[in-house]
């Protein structure tokens, strides 16, 4: 009998303690939603239509656009272009852009937009991929798109499926 | 030729691992020892057949044989023998190829290693495993068949993603593949024993060692992977909380925990039916792991080349894998032999206290990884889940953990006692006590993170060597204390120094993200910079030709205490098969920290936009990874873990009898 009391508080700890430390994680978890740590993922069409407001924080998704790429007089503040062919929105970048940024090409940045609507981002993430197209920056909508490098580069993106 | 016979081997080890996956249960169940017994040679013949067709792929590629389709994508006649090799694993279909190499190297060595374990249970093991081959063989059959032809060949292959033509990336796949096919072992003697319907000692005494490894080269993989990042990508970080770190990540979690919780059931016969759960989650999320990475499910930074017809097989391979065992521990765990008891202090509780910390991390990882995947299925938009939410659950979560862990290893089995336990590291609380006020004291204040990592870590380091100190008696008995030193096992040295290494990582991690010195800024040869005491003096730049790439390499002289430490090369290369850009930091390591520097773009008149950074105690986190990976190889090879297995005809009975 005595036995049998002890496996049941032995369980009874043990089962608290998971208990504990799940409410401990799921705690934690409503904490982050409504923190910084949840961005939302956007191309520009995207702020446009939700007209996102200056200083929240997103990840903006897109093409270079060609022509866009500019470098200003300190030669470390870029200005470019993402475009998903429906709309465009410039960005402002101080820093060194990864090795894969190219105009034409699939970007990701993280940041915000400036009051003047310019987007400021902290980050610009290079993709790297087996087939050096990165999927998931292309415009949701390829047929939609006339841009003649994004076609060529949602060409290649789409071929392979 | 050589891939039609690739090709061929692999039809072939799929209709082995079809007979081993169904013939030895039908063996199993009727008590048919030849039928059992032909596990073992259906493993065999996979592997045989998986070096045959992993060769034929390898033989290929390092003849560039462009006839292939994967070679002609993946391969160039000017790239470097080393990454002519690593490309046949560089690759999706060449790495699930690299994957069955492993599964059926390992199925092989449970069944020659496994010679004293009861024929039964052998033969349930391997055929779980050659199930495990069957689903694998499919995938790649169906799916990703690396031996396509193409035809007409074309001259020239398309090279390897120069990123990945590093030898530190190199070998980062392999060494994760075999962490996570490792736990493959673990997972198919879960299952055999939920078939077999008991748990023993002598269970736990062969899945410890298979987490063990499989632990080992995850830690190794992870390691490997970050190093890269910290010294190829060139943004100075290492670790980005991407679904696909994740991906690797949980199942090293899910491999510490579990094998912590195996020796519970080795030495204390308790805790079995969470330690069966266990080797099942952790195969799981390898298997997860392997969906995200191939699928492109999640949004990621690595972003593989993806495809959704794999994407779907995997998910249909994880849910029969995932449903079918997660059934059949529901259907047999109840009825198990209930585990042995412990006290609420003891080494055991210690332990399951490890398990639910290690655990809920993992859960939690998994959530914020396939958070955005459930956001986005139910038409919320796409979003991501940032390195803050991650970097919060680990501090939260671990904190604790390392508290614990301080005093787990210093508790007896089944009832310790916390004041002597207490007794022994009140010095080691006393000293990180002091060093977390130091810290803040030191810096002005406002670093209360800062303080708090330090302080556990050195908290960790202070017990570790105080449970040695205390092992030893080095103060009761000073006189004794080294032949005593000499008699420590290599298991219980390798506990000390991967628990060490732990607090060597957690060192590294809070100083060098607290103090870190960054200066991004224009120079021109000729000027000088100063980062956090260091004098970094431009020189110039000039241009560099290698094997497959040209490139510009910038020189920067670094001086710091009066003399010049060293002259820092970055450079940023443009390869030529792919035409792509990499950067390749210039690192040079100090014992205080790294010096780093990254040459960005020409910005005018013989200026170039650079970073610079000092980046303190960085290289802890490798040495702690290397302390935990040489902790796991210590540990195992412990004597008792090699020869101790139970020979007699007692306790193969023992393990045989829930069957009979």
């Amino acid at each position: 009998m005595a036995g049998l009391k002890t496996r049941k508080k032995q369980r009874l700890l043990v089962v608290s303690l998971a208990v504990a430390s799940l409410m401990g994680a799921t705690l934690l978890i409503l904490l982050a939603l409504g923190g910084d740590s949840l961005s939302l993922f956007l191309q520009p069409s995207d702020v446009k239509a939700k007209q996102v407001a200056a200083g929240q924080h997103f990840r903006l998704g897109g093409l270079v656009e060609t022509g866009s790429f500019a470098r200003a007089e300190d030669g470390l503040t870029y200005h470019f272009s993402v475009t998903d062919c429906a709309a465009t929105l410039s960005v402002e970048f101080k820093g060194l852009l990864p090795d894969l940024f190219r105009e034409g090409q699939g970007v990701v940045t993280e940041g915000a937009l400036n009051t003047d609507g310019v987007f400021i981002a902290s980050t610009v993430l290079a993709k790297h991929d087996e087939n050096y197209v990165p999927p998931g920056t292309m415009p949701k909508s390829a047929d939609q798109c006339v841009h003649p490098d994004a076609q060529a580069a949602a060409d290649a993106a789409y071929s392979g499926r | 030729m050589a891939g039609e016979l690739g090709h061929f081997s692999l039809i072939l080890a799929l209709i082995f691992a079809l007979i081993g996956a169904t013939v030895p249960h039908i063996g199993a169940a009727r008590g048919d020892a030849r039928l059992m017994a032909l596990g073992d040679r259906s493993v065999f013949a996979q592997f045989l057949m998986a070096i045959s067709a992993f060769s034929a792929l390898t033989y290929a590629f390092i003849t560039s044989d462009f006839s292939v389709v994967n070679v002609a994508t993946n391969s160039h006649t000017l790239k470097p023998m080393l990454y002519k090799v690593s490309g046949v694993w560089g690759n999706h279909e060449g790495s699930l190829l690299f994957w069955v190499l492993i599964l059926t190297l390992f199925g092989a060595l449970v069944s020659w290693r496994g010679q004293k374990l009861p024929l039964q249970f052998r033969s349930r093991v391997l055929a779980v495993q050659s199930l495990l081959v069957v689903g694998f063989l499919m995938f790649i059959l169906f799916t990703s068949n690396p031996f396509l032809r193409l035809d007409p060949a074309p001259l020239e292959g398309n090279g390897l993603n120069p990123l990945l033509q590093d030898p530190g990336l190199a070998f980062h796949p392999p060494m994760l593949y075999l962490g996570y096919v490792g736990l493959s072992i673990a997972f198919s003697f879960a299952v055999a024993a939920l078939l077999e319907g008991e748990v023993t000692p002598l269970w736990a005494r062969w899945v410890r060692p298979w987490a063990l490894l499989a632990w080992v080269f995850l830690t190794g993989g992870i390691a490997l992977g970050s190093w890269w990042a910290y010294y190829e990508l060139g943004w100075g970080g290492w670790w980005f909380w991407d679904p696909v770190e994740n991906a690797s990540f949980m199942p090293w979690l899910a491999a510490a925990a579990l094998l912590h919780s195996a020796i519970v059931v080795e030495k204390r016969d308790a805790l079995k039916s969470w330690t069966i759960l266990l080797a099942i989650v952790a195969f799981s999320l390898s298997l997860l792991g392997t969906f995200l990475v191939r699928s492109g499910v999640v949004n990621s930074v690595h972003a593989f080349a993806t495809d959704p017809a794999r994407g779907i097989f995997i998910l249909a391979f994880l849910g029969i894998v995932v449903g079918g065992s997660m059934a059949l521990y529901a259907w047999r765990a109840p009825k198990m032999a209930p585990s042995g008891l412990f006290g609420v202090v003891s080494r055991e509780s210690a332990l399951v206290v490890n398990n639910i910390f290690l655990s809920t991390f993992a859960a939690v990882v998994l959530v914020g990884t396939l958070y955005p995947l459930f956001v986005e299925a139910f038409g919320a938009g796409q979003i991501t889940v940032g390195p803050p939410f991650f970097e919060y659950a680990a501090a939260v979560l671990m904190s604790p953990l390392i508290v614990a862990l301080g005093v787990g290893p210093l508790l007896a089995w089944k009832r310790g006692k916390v004041s002597r336990a207490f007794q022994i590291v009140v010095p080691a609380l006393v000293v990180a006590l002091v060093a977390g006020t130091v810290l803040v004291w030191r810096t002005s204040g406002g670093y209360v993170m800062t303080a708090i990592g330090f302080g556990l870590a050195i908290w960790l380091l202070a017990s570790v060597f105080l449970e040695i100190a205390s092992r030893i008696k080095l103060w009761q008995a000073p006189g004794k204390a080294w032949a005593r030193f000499a008699k420590i096992t290599r298991a219980q040295w390798g506990m000390s120094l991967a628990h060490a290494g732990l607090g060597v990582i957690l060192l590294g991690v809070t100083i060098s993200e607290a103090f870190t010195t960054e200066d991004l800024r224009v120079m021109a040869p000729g000027d000088t910079a100063t980062v956090a005491g260091y004098d970094f003096t431009f020189e110039g730049v000039a241009p560099v030709a290698g094997p497959n790439f040209t490139a510009v390499r910038g020189f920067f002289t670094v001086r710091g205490g009066g003399e010049t430490l060293t002259t820092l090369t970055p450079e940023d290369r443009v390869y030529t098969n792919p035409v792509m850009n990499t950067t390749e930091a210039g690192i040079y390591p100090l014992i205080a920290g790294d010096l780093y520097a990254v040459i960005g773009e020409a910005a005018g008149a013989g200026r170039w936009s650079v970073r610079l950074y000092f980046k303190p105690m960085i290289s802890a986190l490798w040495l702690g990874a290397l302390m935990m990976m040489i902790g796991g190889i210590l540990s195992l090879s412990d004597r008792r873990l090699r020869i101790g297995l139970p020979t007699g005809k007692k306790k193969v009975q023992a393990i045989t009898r829930g069957a009979a």
